[in-house]
């Protein structure tokens, strides 16, 4: 039992744990202390000074977000002074940021805005001292712009803390001191593995993705191109909440109208190649299950997790299932099988993708990923881009009538939906890995050891005709370091893996929590898309992706079976090492068109 | 040891060095042997003699004769008519320059007793005027808490700024049991116009080593780091020659004196950030990451250099060790006041007579100190303010001169001792230029961490150069208060804290001068 202490907030006694901070105990009893650069999510890097408060017995404020609480202190948040504080200190921050929020991608969600707003300052108070800088449009994936950063250090803390990719730092001094990447050579040109974490966190609107929507309505209103959409797992869950509807809301219905109102040709859905990830990825673990292969199978859906992985781990890329992800084997089918189905010259289809993930634009652009002649994936949008453009087209998400996808590439099972969340392409796996081990469908379907937010989650799974299948799930990078570096140890000393199918995922709470996902994407919230995934998965009439029916026919009308030379060609890919410092490729890797 | 009729101090400094002090010497003894003096006349090295003159100065013992600005062509004079004949030059006496003669009460310095007297580079300098003894009586005789008790019940406190009394700092950190722990010297001396401690370690490394020792010896640290601006070349050089001393002679290293007590000490060099003077910066440096301060707590005292405890002091402080070990606190107490006992190392500079370093007891007024050491007003000059305290300090005008240089008395006006930096200011110069070389000061040196700093920095900068060019109205000086007020609340560390001291003085006792200028 942790020990408690007695304080009192603006004359309210709480007893709270002494390991708590101030912001933390004034959180939990709903005393809201304002502040701008601290996060519940991560541990304060207390650059702001907002969240400042009056202690009685010391002499100057002190920051809530990192001084301890202590027996018997008195604390007031609310003073004549302290009010003038925050207000001069706002205006100081905005006098250094570029002030643009009725254009800027964060508005009505920036929290430097939302605090000025609270706060009421007068923005030409002071003059202006912001020495703009060129923005950093380098990366495929995120665009960084120094002129609306306000030095929080959220970015940096989440980069190099929670995800290890150490890709931004802070660098000068001052007045000039700014986040920036190695050598300041753009993040293209920087270990950034695109996750989008910092787009995430980013108080305001200094880290974004880079905007495809333009470029999306242009195929669109184009009367030549035929536009077929995708949208992946998380989606679904994720949508309602900025029009109204309760966190976690399972829309997938209202978003295959939404889409079509806007007007793409073809309403697909990721889900279904989701279900095909797992025919191919999983008969490539049940092949190296068989075989009594020592080095473990690990997935490939998460492209963040897939640069990350050139980047540090390029040693154990053979050790990668070379399963292209959802995402991409949908690219690739778009404008072969769909293209074949339909009579569609490929040539015309434009194939777009609705992602939680800003790393699928990197992943979309990749030079190897256009195995159907073309690039395989034209535009990645995310999650917050499409919520953009249901506004800009004006329609009325939370009322729209539902309307079903078109079909072909759409079709999906419980084990598809549950891809959005961490342990969920696990636990799809080992439901189809079991029937094609076994031949008996697996009795009970839920799988609860690789579920939940823990970073690194262990199972192990008796299969009969097998023995016991052991299994761990990691999701940030932090904790796929954690689980890489136990595999890497240990085939180095045993020559064995600690387990035979590993799931690891760029994003916490995995895509849910991805970089893409609309603002305010906080771990509580991301548990709670996570239980809208698991809760999809049960009602749906089918829960294993062997039994989807549109990937039967897949099989039977096109890919043969599951790594059949066709489905090598369209379906799997290969890996590449990369420069730990700027992370371009350094060589490939692996093979082209097999399976590990 | 021989003995000498006379010995002749060459001080050894940067400004000596620039004026050909190296080529100076060989002519001096060449010019002495060519006399067949070198037998009775003694030429030594040593740090700083003590009092600021231009060029080359010497002091002659036991004649009390002191010399600046001596030129190679001097040489032959000065050893014909002083040496041979016994007649002192005067023409290029120090005295000749005013009617002032610098107070060189030796007997009543502690922290300097032997800066400008013995030889720097000379262990056995050190040792023959009693040095280490102190050093060995820890080790031997005493426990490490009676050592912690000693420095506290002296009352010691720290010479770096924000004056917390060592004793308890030490206090925190002895009793805590953890595999390593760590003594931190504080030699990045960045406060402008301070430069006390460049001439403690120029003058007497030997004595900075042994009280850092004792420290460590102390609290229980079994290695010490020197942590020291890299633009101070000199100090560079004889502490590491004194530590490689110190290592020959077993004072320190493994098993020191058969005590069981093992020690090293090793020097850091900093890259010159005004802010890795703020101790936890320091210590952030010293891992090898950027001078960004940590939040307090834990205090360095419990987590500090590899999240190990470490004591960070100032040169200055522990300076003082010794002689409080050696003499006792009692000893120590005697002098200064009861509330900062001891005595303070001043640097003197601006338009003073004579500017340059004194050690006089705490509790000297401002006025005794510039005008007894400063040798009073430059000829022809009149007092307008000091600024006290270095940037980080406040003006105090002629109507404050009189306060008590101690800790609370000096509260009294919001001012700090700070780092003992005086600077005197002439009726002639605009306290509003001083202030707007003060905040681009602090502008330049803004580690960029906190939000408040680093616009409040640039904020304030900006409309003191608009002030200055005579742009400015009385709003915006009203405007810096407030902005310099929100930074002494909220900024991370006291650097941001710092600006609002200087400029509410500014404001207080020279608000004629806003007036005037933004009347223009």
């Amino acid at each position: 039992m942790a020990k408690t202490v007695n304080i009192w907030i603006d004359g309210q006694h709480l007893e709270v744990p002494d390991s708590m901070t101030i912001i933390e105990a004034a959180d939990k009893h709903g005393v809201y202390i304002p502040r701008l650069c601290y996060h519940p999510d991560l541990p304060p890097t207390a650059n702001c000074g907002v969240c400042v408060v009056e202690i009685e017995g010391t002499p100057a404020p002190k920051r809530a977000c990192c001084t301890p609480v202590n027996e018997g202190m008195k604390i007031t948040t609310n003073s004549k002074k302290l009010r003038s504080y925050r207000k001069t200190l706002v205006e100081m921050i905005l006098s250094n940021h570029d002030v643009t929020c009725p254009t800027c991608v964060a508005n009505n969600k920036c929290e430097l805005q939302i605090l000025a707003n609270n706060l009421g300052v007068d923005p030409e108070s002071l003059p202006t001292i912001l020495d703009r800088q060129p923005v950093d449009e380098s990366s495929l994936s995120i665009i960084r712009d120094v002129n609306k950063c306000i030095s929080c250090g959220r970015c940096i803390t989440v980069c190099n803390e929670v995800q290890t990719v150490f890709a931004i730092t802070m660098t000068d001094r001052g007045i000039g001191s700014h986040v920036d990447t190695p050598f300041g050579m753009g993040m293209a040109n920087s270990p950034c593995v695109n996750c989008g974490q910092c787009t995430v966190y980013c108080p305001t609107g200094a880290l974004r993705e880079r905007g495809e929507i333009d470029l999306v309505w242009d195929a669109i209103l184009d009367p030549d191109k035929h536009v077929i959409v995708q949208e992946a797992p998380s989606v679904r869950v994720s949508l309602g909440e900025d029009f109204g509807l309760p966190l976690g809301a399972v829309t997938p219905k209202k978003m295959y109208a939404a889409l079509r109102k806007i007007g793409f040709d073809s309403v697909m859905d990721t889900n279904f190649t989701a279900d095909l990830t797992i025919l191919e990825e999983g008969t490539e673990c049940v092949a190296k299950l068989k075989a009594g292969e020592k080095r473990p199978l690990i997935t490939s859906c998460s492209p963040g997790w897939i640069k990350f992985m050139e980047t540090y781990y390029p040693d154990l890329a053979d050790c990668v299932s070379t399963a292209k992800s959802p995402m991409s084997m949908f690219g690739v089918l778009s404008k072969t099988y769909y293209a074949q189905e339909n009579n569609i010259d490929p040539a015309k289809i434009v194939s777009v993708a609705i992602m939680p993930c800003t790393a699928k634009k990197f992943e979309a652009r990749r030079p190897e990923l256009r195995d159907s002649g073309f690039q395989d994936t034209d535009y990645v949008l995310t999650t917050r881009e499409l919520i953009r453009m249901i506004k800009e087209a004006g329609i009325d998400f939370a009322n729209l009538p539902e309307e079903e996808p078109d079909e072909g590439m759409s079709f999906y099972s419980g084990a598809g939906t549950i891809f959005g969340a961490t342990g969920g392409v696990m636990e799809a796996a080992i439901r189809s890995a079991y029937f094609l081990v076994t031949g008996e469908e697996l009795q009970h379907l839920d799988i609860e050891a690789v579920r939940g937010l823990q970073g690194v989650k262990e199972a192990a799974i008796e299969v009969p005709g097998f023995g016991e299948v052991r299994v761990a799930v990691a999701h940030g990078l932090s904790n796929a370091r954690i689980v890489m570096d136990r595999v890497r140890e240990s085939l180095a000393t045993t020559g064995e893996s600690p387990w035979h199918f590993i799931e690891i995922m760029a994003c916490p709470g995995g895509c849910v929590g991805g970089g893409g996902q609309p603002y305010g994407n906080d771990i509580a919230s991301r548990a709670r898309r996570g239980l809208s995934l698991y809760e999809e998965d049960r009602s749906l009439p089918v829960r294993q992706s062997h039994k989807n029916p549109e990937v039967v026919k897949i099989y039977e009308r096109f890919l043969g079976e599951p790594l059949s030379p066709l489905a090598l060609k369209l379906l799997h890919t290969y890996y590449f090492k990369r420069s730990v410092s700027d992370g371009q490729v350094v060589e490939q890797v692996t093979e082209k068109h097999t399976a590990h | 040891m021989k003995f000498y009729r006379s010995h002749i101090l060459v001080g050894i400094n940067e400004t000596s060095l620039q004026a050909g002090v190296e080529e100076f010497l060989r002519s001096l003894r060449a010019e002495l042997s060519k006399h067949n003096l070198q037998e009775e006349v003694n030429v030594l090295e040593t740090g700083p003699l003590g009092f600021f003159g231009r060029g080359i100065c010497l002091s002659v013992y036991p004649d009390n004769v002191n010399y600046q600005d001596v030129k190679l062509d001097d040489i032959p004079e000065l050893v014909e008519e002083h040496f041979l004949k016994g007649r002192p030059v005067g023409r290029l006496m120090l005295d000749t320059l005013g009617k002032f003669t610098p107070k060189f009460d030796y007997q009543n310095r502690i922290v300097l007793r032997n800066s400008g007297l013995i030889d720097p580079e000379s262990i056995d300098e050190y040792i023959g005027t009693g040095g280490y003894e102190a050093w060995e009586k820890v080790l031997t005789q005493m426990q490490p808490i009676e050592i912690v008790n000693e420095v506290k019940k002296s009352g010691l406190q720290g010479r770096g700024g924000a004056g917390f009394p060592a004793g308890v700092k030490w206090s925190f950190t002895a009793p805590i049991d953890a595999p390593q722990k760590y003594v931190v010297v504080n030699a990045d001396e960045g406060e402008p116009g301070t430069f006390k401690d460049r001439l403690i370690m120029e003058g007497d490394p030997h004595q900075l080593l042994e009280g850092t020792m004792i420290c460590a010896r102390a609290v229980g640290a079994t290695k010490a780091w020197i942590y020291i601006r890299g633009e101070y070349k000199l100090c560079i050089e004889r502490l590491q020659n004194a530590i490689n001393q110190c290592r020959e002679y077993g004072i320190i290293g493994e098993n020191i004196f058969d005590s069981g007590f093992d020690l090293d000490i090793e020097i850091k060099i900093g890259a010159g950030a005004y802010v890795c003077g703020e101790e936890t910066a320091l210590i952030e440096s010293l891992e090898g990451n950027r001078g960004h301060p940590r939040w307090k707590p834990p205090f360095p005292g419990v987590e500090g250099l590899w999240k190990a405890p470490t004591v960070v002091n100032n040169v200055e402080t522990l300076a003082n060790v010794p002689y409080i070990i050696k003499e006792g606190a009692d000893a120590y107490r005697k002098r200064g006041t009861p509330d900062s006992p001891g005595t303070k190392v001043y640097t003197i500079l601006g338009d003073v007579a004579h500017p340059g370093l004194c050690e006089v007891d705490m509790g000297t007024t401002l006025r005794t100190i510039i005008n007894e050491h400063g040798g009073g007003m430059k000829k022809g000059f009149r007092f307008k303010a000091a600024l006290v305290g270095g940037a980080a300090g406040v003006f105090l005008p002629e109507a404050r001169l009189d306060v008590s240089m101690d800790h609370s008395s000096l509260k009294e006006y919001a001012a700090v001792l700070g780092s003992g930096a005086i600077l005197v200011i002439n009726e002639h110069q605009s306290i509003v230029d001083i202030l707007w070389s003060i905040l681009k000061f602090f502008r330049h040196e803004s580690c960029g961490k906190c939000a408040p700093c680093r616009n409040g920095c640039q904020q304030l900068y900006k409309l003191i150069t608009k002030i200055k060019k005579g742009n400015g109205s009385m709003d915006d000086v009203e405007l810096m208060l407030t902005i310099a007020e929100t930074m002494f609340a909220t900024s991370f560390c006291a650097l941001g804290q710092s600006p609002v001291m200087v400029i509410r003085s500014a404001v207080e006792y020279f608000r004629d001068e806003f007036i005037a200028i933004t009347n223009k």
